[in-house]
């Protein structure tokens, strides 16, 4: 199993006394992605947001349990150095407002406070725009503010600030809720381009966007991993009776 | 039906007729306030004004420099002692809304904003005019900044409540630590705001009289000194305005239409801020 990047065993989180997520156990593949799926409120981004260690910011919140980034227990690191490892893109895309194209991208860097030579910056912000399939667009006005650009471009401006950081993983929070159709296609296309070198861990409600863009599909339930299996298989023939239920529309 | 639709549309009429005519009725006192002040005040500034102190009765000509300096020091050094205290106690109350400290903190904040300023003149004296042994400079700054302090707590506290949630979720997503999130992205994206109320804060405390009258006193001489007694605007209007000399009612008219360009432009600049700087979400 040395290609596992992440995995969780008997993974548990908390809001207060509403237990969340329930005795999670996975092993997520490097270079894939994995579909979450599940009803509203089955835990879904909270089981996300433990990956990258954001669940504990929430006060209240508590996690207990393995997980795992390669051999080193998440829990144990150091939580700063966690994030920089795994990226994180939001419902919302979140550009600095503040900041421009360009700042935005390198704000990992920026606001860390960490001093890079000029060159090495730029080269940064060249490579992190074009894996977001950003940099055609956006190459003439890198100096103007992140948010005049459209949803679905701050959205890729988003994906590039995450991949600039070089992380293992990027973790996405139903990344195309908030956009239309086109940018929704645009983004979802950028995940098989992504996928070469990063590990894509991706939250949606769109069945037919976990179709398309996963290799594998982990179904929720109530705080439960159900069931995580080929998205292929999960769709055609899955094994559990919840999945099945939700797959065909019976609930949602 | 019809009729009904007649009688509500004269109603909205009348409706509108009732607030343009408030609206108006407010403006027209307010502006001949202002054109009075000017009348009185414009013909006697000049360089000479601007750059003398005050001309000894009897004696023609003389100015406010020592006001103009005193209140410029005096401002500073409150805005030093404020900006800051204020600008964390007010990041502490955005950040940290339902803890029982913002809760009692927030209620001495409103509490402070309706303390009457001759009484945090009368506080200052007794706390630091009498141990000091003097009226001076510093005393009236004090008093000054507690003034500032709740405008400048609550402006910032606002500002950065209306910021998105999101924000901050990006950047610790990014690793930076809670300080940097806070001074690097909360604080800058905020900016337009701190710095409209602290402009705010700056025009309410400059025309204050009360808090200097037991503290800074004021001083017929220029002055730099902070542990003396010191000139400001408001003061030497009350002491000039309130004598019995032709000459000296002249001085305070020329020193209130002074105070009333800076507290105008201080409020133009504000809203030029806002405008230009505020950062679109
Ligand atoms: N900040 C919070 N504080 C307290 N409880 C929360 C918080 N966020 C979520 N919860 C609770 O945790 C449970 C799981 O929420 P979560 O956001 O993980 O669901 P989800 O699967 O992402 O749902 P959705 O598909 O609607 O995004 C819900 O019952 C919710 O009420
Ligand atoms: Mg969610």
């Amino acid at each position: 199993m040395e290609h596992t990047v992440v995995s969780a065993s008997k993974f548990n989180a908390w809001f207060g006394d509403n237990h969340v997520v329930k005795d999670v156990s996975i092993g997520i593949e490097k270079n894939q992605v994995i579909a979450v799926m599940g009803p509203s409120g089955c835990g879904k981004t909270t089981f996300l947001r433990c990956i990258n260690r954001m669940h504990e910011l929430i006060p209240g919140a508590t996690a207990k349990g393995s997980l795992k980034l390669y051999d080193d227990e998440v829990y144990t690191m150091n939580p700063i150095y966690v994030r920089y490892k795994i990226g994180m893109v939001f419902q919302r895309p979140n550009p600095f407002p503040n900041l421009s194209i360009y700042d935005n991208v390198v704000a990992g860097y920026k606001l860390n406070g960490l001093k890079m030579a000029k060159a090495d910056m730029d080269n940064i912000v060249e490579k992190s725009l074009t894996s977001a399939a950003l940099w055609k667009e956006v190459k003439d006005s890198l100096h103007k503010k992140g948010t005049f650009l459209s949803g679905g471009q701050q959205q890729r401006l988003c994906i590039a600030r995450a991949i600039a950081m070089e992380p293992e993983v990027i973790l996405f929070d139903e990344p195309t809720s908030a956009l239309d159709p086109i940018s929704t296609s645009s983004v979802e296309q950028l995940f098989h381009e992504l996928k070469e070198k990063y590990t894509l861990i991706i939250v949606t409600h769109n069945m037919q966007q976990a179709a398309r863009v996963s290799d594998k599909t982990a179904f929720f339930y109530l705080g439960e991993l159900v069931e995580f299996d080929d998205t292929k298989q999960m769709f055609t023939a899955p094994a559990d009776v919840r999945t099945q239920n939700y797959i065909t529309g019976r609930f949602s | 039906m019809e009729a009904r639709i007649r009688i509500r549309n004269t109603k909205s009429i009348l409706f509108k007729g009732v607030i343009v005519f408030f609206a108006f009725l407010i403006t027209v006192p307010l502006i001949i306030v202002l054109l009075y002040i000017i009348k009185q005040g414009v013909t006697q500034v000049s360089w000479h004004f601007l750059t003398h102190v005050p001309a000894p009765v009897g004696e023609s000509g003389g100015g406010i420099s020592n006001a103009l300096l005193g209140s410029f020091i005096m401002v500073m050094m409150s805005s030093v002692l404020a900006i800051p205290v204020g600008m964390f106690a007010g990041i502490y109350l955005s950040e940290n809304p339902h803890t029982k400290l913002a809760y009692y903190s927030g209620l001495c904040v409103d509490i402070l904003q309706g303390v009457p300023s001759i009484v945090v003149g009368i506080v200052i004296y007794f706390w630091l005019v009498k141990p000091l042994g003097t009226f001076s400079a510093i005393s009236g700054s004090v008093a000054l900044a507690i003034m500032m302090l709740p405008i400048v707590i609550r402006s910032t506290e606002q500002t950065l409540r209306l910021l998105p949630p999101s924000l901050k979720e990006a950047a610790l997503s990014l690793g930076v630590p809670y300080h940097r999130v806070i001074l690097k992205v909360i604080v800058p994206c905020g900016f337009a705001g701190i710095l409209s109320g602290i402009m705010l804060s700056i025009a309410r405390i400059i025309g204050e009289t009360a808090p200097l009258l037991f503290t800074a006193f004021g001083n017929p001489y220029l002055s730099s000194s902070i542990t003396k007694p010191m000139e400001s605007l408001p003061h030497l209007i009350f002491t000039y305005a309130t004598s019995p000399y032709d000459e000296w009612h002249n001085l305070a008219w020329g020193a209130s239409f002074i105070l009333l360009m800076f507290v105008l432009t201080l409020n133009i600049i504000t809203k030029l801020i806002t405008r230009k700087w505020n950062i679109q979400l």
